[in-house]
């Protein structure tokens, strides 16, 4: 398996008055190729988690695994963990800072150390994984749009090459259809490159379309580990987390409630559709 | 580490600090650091001590709370306090090869690290129990006599507030850049000090640039609404001595007197 | 005429060199004529970059038209001296929460307003006041703003506008930066302002599910005014706004792809509510006596 922590727990400035405990026992395993969705509300822990994979944080208490191997343990390559385990940050088009497109985006690769010509190869592979042409390279990050700086600076962790792809709300702030075009874009990833990918976001509708597997934060704790259909049918008891389930959830959660023999596991609109046509039987 | 620094930092309680006129606090810290120049004698630091203990007392701000301040401080305490220990001629009491701490090193030592810990505790009782605006507005109105030298007071004041607002967004950022560029695989702890200088531009150029984002937001904001300036600007919190202001420059008074009077009338210890 | 009247509305973003020569032209708004009614709650829908944020920011003379006029009240906000009423009487909040709070104190920003207006101290106390109460803010009026989440800020930022005692509020993509629990809680704020002050609020946004309770949405693409209706009207068009780059509410997505199927349903339906009358009543015909038509506990969203 990829990533396995165990009874991992972090305590934000230990002996202060601020003293917070921000993941509490937290387990978890996530196997090579999978699509995860991680979800929470603002401040349930799940950015303070995902730190924890490509080793920025250190737990307090706890071990984590990467490819069997414990990072904490000593003399562990930090810098080679996070090469393996990419993590692009919220509104990561904050981050960049070259010139131009491509010397960004050669930023990391660069720091593994591969030379000039290795560092070009992957930024062209990088960019045209997110779907940016060569009329791109040149031009300054800064003048581009919102969407597509966005992608610059994702590709500037793609080009690193990592097996493990975490992505904190990759979407956030972007309109409907750039949030769609990056998502499809991260599946491809997950398809093409059997890239294991770790979705943060606040989308009930965007987890239950794209991952096959949904971990819920509360307060620190994973509450939940399983299928988005398993998931969503606790949609109650997500609500008193501050969270929901998608809109979809809600429709066949009502109907099943009036006595309609739905099956209330369907989460997408498609399968909605497609019950509901079967059941009213046209 | 920086989320540790109390100086600058306002503590929300409800006391009779807070109440007092930002001016009043001013000019009380501005006595109290003078007076800590002029104590040179035990009893002058026992009323100082009082002094100080009392502002505490009478802040409602935890005693901890501003302890903590002084972590930040510990590195220049340290080495003002041991440059008095070992530099100070006269009597040795212990030898350690050439150096040497003295009967006078130790008293002057003590002296100054209780004259660095009170001025550090002293002024950030203002700052605990003002908030930013308040000190500004009464630095405003303090210096409100420089504006007949063509100096902008109001524009001056205004961009302390504001950047006293916006140090802990831009130190939350800055971590936050670090460790999206560290996550990029960049290093900022090794390498000599040029090479140290370059690894920081990944860190400052989105720094810079978020900065001047913000500023133009702000600006736009600001203008939005209806800022333009001092002039023809009222006050929701304007400045007004009230009894109690009188009664604790009344106070000043006194210590001022007492400190200056012990200099005055006691015999020099050091 | 309404409260905020545009007529061909033209606004052209020109990029110079360093010598003063121009680069570039880009045209952001092309041609907008428009007549709000005072009172009403108005969405702008449209993509990134559809000008709807370049439209916003006419309302309130911080960018004046290259061609047409903009009226605010009767008032042209291209002439000067007109500049300060204009911004007092139209209102705005932006999509960055910790960009536009300019106090260390919550109710030391609600006051920044009304100081640079020139409202008496003891108006200004009475203004922070009731706008904090209006926004459901007032508990937290001592508080740093940066202990707030971003839901807060943004309400703190539109007491902050209401504290002007403005005629409309003009919300640039106030939700763009928040989570779901962060933007319900300002729109919210914001309908409950428009029910209970009477307030015009013009709302600037691309999520769909903000603007189903709005009066009139208007969407913009490239520029131009290219659909204006009900939120009905707009959201029974679902492949005309999925050109736009837009989308609808899962609900009323699900229905038009039932639609499509052939079930018959009305176009435009908004909410799950509406789902459920159009549906349920075809359900207890094809499944009698087990499917009940009254509320067996409607989970509402």
């Amino acid at each position: 398996m990829a990533i396995k922590a165990e009874h991992i727990n972090y305590v934000y400035g230990k002996g202060t008055a601020f003293e917070q405990h921000a993941l509490k026992d937290v387990n978890l395993e996530i196997e090579a190729g999978e699509f995860v969705g991680l979800i929470g509300h603002t401040g349930s822990g799940k950015s303070t988690l995902i730190q924890h994979l490509n080793g920025l944080l250190r737990a307090t208490d706890g071990k984590l695994y990467y490819n069997g191997r414990n990072i904490y343990e000593e003399g562990y390559d930090m810098r080679a963990l996070r090469s393996h385990v990419g993590l692009v940050f919220q509104y990561p088009e904050h981050q960049l800072f070259e010139i131009d497109v491509f010397t960004d985006v050669c930023f990391g690769p660069k720091n593994q150390g591969l030379n000039k010509e290795e560092a070009a190869k992957r930024a062209k592979e990088a960019l045209t994984m997110v779907g940016l042409d060569e009329s791109y390279y040149k031009r300054s990050p800064f003048e581009l749009s919102g969407g597509q700086k966005r992608r610059v600076a994702i590709a500037g962790v793609l080009a690193m090459n990592p097996d493990v792809l975490i992505l904190d709300e990759p979407t956030a702030g972007l309109d409907p259809k750039g949030r769609d075009e990056i998502l499809d874009q991260i599946k491809r990833l997950h398809e093409e490159r059997n890239m294991t990918i770790i979705l943060v976001s606040h989308s009930m509708e965007d987890v239950a379309r794209y991952v096959d597997r949904i971990l819920v934060m509360n307060h620190g704790e994973k509450v939940f580990d399983d299928t988005p259909k398993e998931v969503f049918q606790h949609y109650k008891e997500l609500e008193a987390m501050g969270l929901a389930a998608p809109e979809i959830t809600y429709v066949v959660q009502t109907l099943k409630s009036h006595g309609v023999p739905i099956d209330t596991s369907i989460t997408t609109i498609e399968e909605a559709r497609d019950e509901i046509i079967r059941l009213l039987g046209k | 580490m920086l989320k540790d620094i109390t100086l600058g930092q306002y503590y929300p309680v409800d006391s009779i600090l807070h109440k007092l006129d930002p001016r009043t606090k001013l000019f009380g810290t501005m006595v109290f650091i003078i007076s800590l120049f002029i104590a040179n004698d035990i009893w002058a630091y026992v009323i100082a001590t009082v002094f100080l203990a009392s502002a505490i007392k009478l802040s409602n701000v935890p005693l901890k709370f501003m302890v903590r301040g002084l972590k930040a401080i510990v590195f220049l305490l340290l080495i003002s306090v041991s440059f008095n220990l070992f530099l100070t001629p006269g009597t040795a009491v212990v030898s350690l090869g050439f150096l040497k701490i003295t009967k006078e090193g130790m008293i002057v030592a003590g002296f100054m690290g209780i004259r660095l810990i009170y001025l550090v505790v002293g002024s950030s009782i203002m700052t605990l129990t003002t908030t930013p605006n308040q000190l500004t507005d009464g630095l405003e109105k303090s210096l409100d006599f420089l504006n007949r030298f063509h100096v902008p007071v109001h524009e001056v004041s205004m961009m302390m507030s504001i950047a006293l607002r916006f140090i802990p967004i831009l130190v939350e950022e800055t971590d936050k850049i670090m460790k999206a560029q560290m996550a990029r695989g960049a290093d900022f702890e090794t390498g000599n000090l040029i090479q140290k200088a370059k690894n920081m531009i990944p860190l400052l150029v989105p720094l810079f640039i978020s900065a001047f984002r913000r500023a133009t937001d702000l600006a736009m904001a600001m203008e939005a609404r209806c800022y333009r300036g001092g002039e023809g600007r009222t006050k929701m919190k304007p400045l007004k001595y009230g009894n109690q202001d009188r009664v604790t420059y009344l106070v000043y008074v006194l210590y001022l007197a007492a400190i200056i009077g012990l200099r005055i009338l006691r015999v020099q210890i050091f | 005429m309404g409260i905020i009247k545009t007529s061909k509305l033209i606004f052209d973003y020109i990029r110079k060199d360093e010598e003063e020569n121009i680069e570039e032209i880009k045209r952001a708004i092309d041609g907008v004529s428009l007549d709000l009614e005072k009172g009403q709650f108005i969405a702008i829908l449209g993509h990134n970059g559809s000008g709807k944020s370049t439209f916003a920011k006419q309302l309130n003379a911080i960018l004046l038209p290259t061609e047409g006029t903009v009226w605010i009240q009767d008032l042209d906000t291209s002439r000067e001296e007109n500049l300060w009423e204009v911004r007092k009487k139209t209102g705005m909040v932006f999509q960055n929460p910790d960009n536009q709070i300019i106090g260390n104190i919550v109710e030391e920003d609600v006051g920044f307003g009304p100081e640079n207006l020139g409202v008496p101290t003891e108006e200004i106390w009475k203004r922070v006041d009731e706008s904090l109460k209006s926004v459901g803010m007032a508990a937290y009026r001592l508080k740093s703003p940066n202990r707030l989440s971003g839901g807060q800020k943004q309400r703190v930022a539109i007491a902050g506008v209401m504290a002007m005692r403005p005629q409309c509020i003009v919300l640039d993509e106030p939700t763009a930066m928040l989570d779901p629990n962060g933007r319900k809680e300002v729109v919210k704020t914001v309908h409950e302002l428009n029910r209970k002050e009477g307030i015009t609020v013009l709302l600037i946004t691309h999520y769909m599910e903000e603007v189903t309770g709005a009066d009139r949405v208007i969407v913009m693409d490239e520029g131009k005014v290219v659909m204006d209706g009900t939120p009905r009207e707009i959201f029974s068009q679902v492949e005309k706004l999925k050109s736009y780059r837009l989308d609808v509410p899962q609900v009323t997505e699900l229905a038009y792809e039932l639609k499509q199927k052939g079930l018959d349903l009305p176009d435009g339906i908004l909410t799950l509510d509406e789902l459920m009358e159009n549906l349920l009543p075809r359900f207890a015909e094809r499944f009698p006596g087990e499917v009940i038509l009254e509320n067996g506990g409607s989970h509402g969203n």
